[in-house]
């Protein structure tokens, strides 16, 4: 592999691993301030990319597409919370695993009977349809450039939000300890709507976001959950950071998989977890 | 604590039994079939629950065992002659429980919530094993052409073409799985790791070396998936990667759930009810064109069950049948 596909592998991957973190992050987030393990996460990325499909053919435009789009997400996600979510706090992880999996049934049939088993393109807003071209014959789609950057910038943005904000404060402070949060005047009910809701709505652009790269078709919120989890596994359960740094490992694992070892690529990032494991049982940034 | 069923359970579960075991003599082949599979099923609800209602490990990856040991039936198996139940079933059932005690080494390090996510990673990694390599089919799946047969010297003595000696295999199968989990939970190693579910780190003060119990717990469900697989591969003479799949662990929690965890039976007969449910989902005289989307179905029943059933069916069996002291809905695993 010369220097210039070892770039391209390189910019995938890391792309990739971005695009996983905006998941990644929310199921983490959900999980270290709620306690909640929602197998249902993977099914708002499919919402995200389908709403990326019907609103763009609306619309014309992906951007405007997302901008209608995430509205819808932060609604649903508010509502689930409100509707089943918020009945699971008081259960134990099992009846938690039970109730999100069985709305993942409900939500792929509902997919199936709104949008069909086709599968779907979508194309990327046109003045980003432009390639860089790296030597005669390869070159970088803009598309992918733009989602890496954006992606980096949110990323961004959510730690200046957990680290310096009072938002990010109440965040903080709910994840070690609810009652005192709730004693000292602070609508955690609500709070903790907020960040479901935010923690769906990042899945969902990240749908939206990955559309015209990945086509749209059933069942790819499945994959995207259980890579996720890897993820989230590798990096420690409730680390923002640790989400992070793990969905760039499992990023450039799945893209150089791909290239070096094609019949096993499927296999190489959970062997990169079962190492992690081995290590440090907690996570790379887990606490106990 | 085990719960072993009070008398008039005990008249319930073996009036259940004769009633299978006359199925045979009146039922067309498809509810044959469709009665081997709810066996079958039990069997792996069984083994789940040594894990979630015993040693308190919610394991999200159980079907890798399960569908392991069908595929490696489908290996053992000659192409077109039948291979020999003496051998074919003790090597499907020792790469089920190798590939346990692998795994096991790893995931029993965990725990709580992360033990969920790490045992469903491991069984996708399974999955993605069969699904993306070309040795078995790939993800169409591959056909066994030819039943294994129990033959020594020779000499047929039970083959599995039979369906009706086949079901006669399950049950027994079935009533065996269950008495030894039954004589292995009231040893001292099962009053071990029920202690370890209920307070681990007392255990371990005690001087129990936990670890090792847990794995050995592992290790034991998954050789017991592992027959359970084996046996449904039998079934439809099919294997495909679906059976390792997450669904498919999904629905054996599931199948524990409904049944009513810690009990054995409870989930030997939510599995019976789950396959039940599911096979009126896809009936479409009963559903209607939702048969088409029957697992949308399935996914608000389950939803149902979650937020309206405690203690699953042997829970209300339990109360029905009036007795002070075995509860079925006792203390539940898997916070930490």
């Amino acid at each position: 592999m010369d220097a210039v596909a070892l770039l391209i592998q390189v910019l995938n991957g890391v792309q990739y691993g971005l695009l996983l973190f905006l998941i990644a992050s929310g199921l983490t987030l959900v999980f270290g301030i709620m306690g909640v393990l929602n197998l249902a996460h993977g099914s708002f990325y499919m919402l995200g990319a389908y709403l990326a499909l019907s609103f763009t053919q609306m619309t014309g435009d992906l951007f405007l597409a997302i901008l209608l789009g995430i509205p819808v997400a932060l609604a649903v996600g508010f509502l689930f919370e409100r509707l089943f979510i918020s009945r699971l706090y008081a259960r134990d992880h099992l009846d938690q695993v039970l109730l999100t999996f069985g709305v993942i049934l409900i939500l792929n049939e509902a997919q199936s009977i709104i949008w069909g088993d086709d599968a779907h393109g979508v194309p990327a807003p046109h003045w980003l349809q432009a390639s860089i071209p790296l030597t005669d014959t390869l070159s970088y789609p803009v598309y992918r450039l733009f989602v890496a950057g954006f992606c980096l910038l949110l990323a961004l943005a959510m730690g200046l939000l957990i680290r310096r904000t009072r938002l990010g404060m109440m965040i903080r402070a709910g994840e070690s300890n609810r009652e005192m949060v709730e004693a000292l005047g602070i609508n955690i009910r609500l709070l903790y709507a907020v960040v479901f809701a935010a923690g769906i709505s990042l899945a969902a652009l990240a749908g939206m976001l990955a559309a015209p790269i990945e086509s749209v078709y059933p069942g790819i919120g499945e994959q995207v959950l259980i890579v996720s989890f890897v993820v989230v596994v590798i990096g420690g359960i409730g680390s923002i950071k640790g989400a992070f740094f793990g969905s760039l490992a499992i990023g450039l694992t799945q893209v150089f998989g791909q290239v070096l070892i094609p019949s096993f690529s499927g296999v190489a990032i959970y062997a990169l977890m079962a190492l992690v494991l081995l290590w440090r049982p907690a996570g790379l940034f887990g606490r106990g | 604590m085990l719960v072993l069923p009070n008398r008039r359970m005990a008249l319930f579960l073996a009036l259940v039994v004769v009633l299978l075991a006359t199925v045979p003599f009146v039922a067309e082949t498809y509810y044959l079939k469709l009665a081997t599979r709810m066996i079958v099923l039990a069997i792996f609800a069984m083994s789940l629950d040594l894990l979630i209602g015993y040693t308190g490990l919610v394991s999200f990856g159980h079907a890798a065992f399960f569908g392991l040991a069908a595929y490696a039936l489908q290996v053992i198996s000659p192409q077109y002659a039948a291979a020999n139940l003496l051998l074919a079933l003790p090597g499907a059932i020792a790469v089920s429980a190798l590939a346990a005690l692998a795994i096991g080494a790893l995931v029993v390090r965990t725990r709580g919530i992360y033990f969920i996510m790490v045992t469903l990673a491991f069984a996708q990694m399974a999955f993605y094993l069969v699904h993306d390599t070309p040795w078995v089919g790939g993800s169409d799946g591959a056909f066994i052409y030819v039943k294994p047969v129990l033959g020594i010297a020779g000499v047929t003595l039970l083959d599995l073409e039979s369906r009706e000696s086949f079901y006669f295999l399950c049950l027994g199968a079935l009533v065996g799985s269950y008495a030894l989990l039954v004589v292995l939970l009231r040893s001292p190693f099962g009053e071990a790791i029920q202690g370890i579910r209920l307070n681990e780190h007392r255990m371990r003060a005690l001087g129990y070396n936990t670890y090792l119990y847990k794995l050995a717990s592992f290790t034991v469900a998954g050789a017991l998936a592992g027959l359970a697989g084996f046996l449904f591969a039998a079934i439809d003479g099919f294997v495909a990667p679906q059976l390792l799949g997450w669904h498919q662990s999904g629905a054996g929690i599931m199948m524990v759930i409904l049944g009513g965890l810690g009990t054995l039976f409870g989930p030997a007969l939510g599995a019976i009810v789950f396959v039940g449910v599911e096979e009126v989902f896809k009936e479409r005289a009963l559903v209607g064109p939702l048969a088409d989307h029957w697992q949308m179905l399935l996914g608000v029943f389950i939803v149902a069950v979650v937020l309206g059933l405690r203690g699953g069916v042997a829970g209300w069996l339990v109360r029905r049948m009036g007795s002070g002291r075995q509860g079925a809905d006792g203390g539940r695993p898997g916070d930490a």
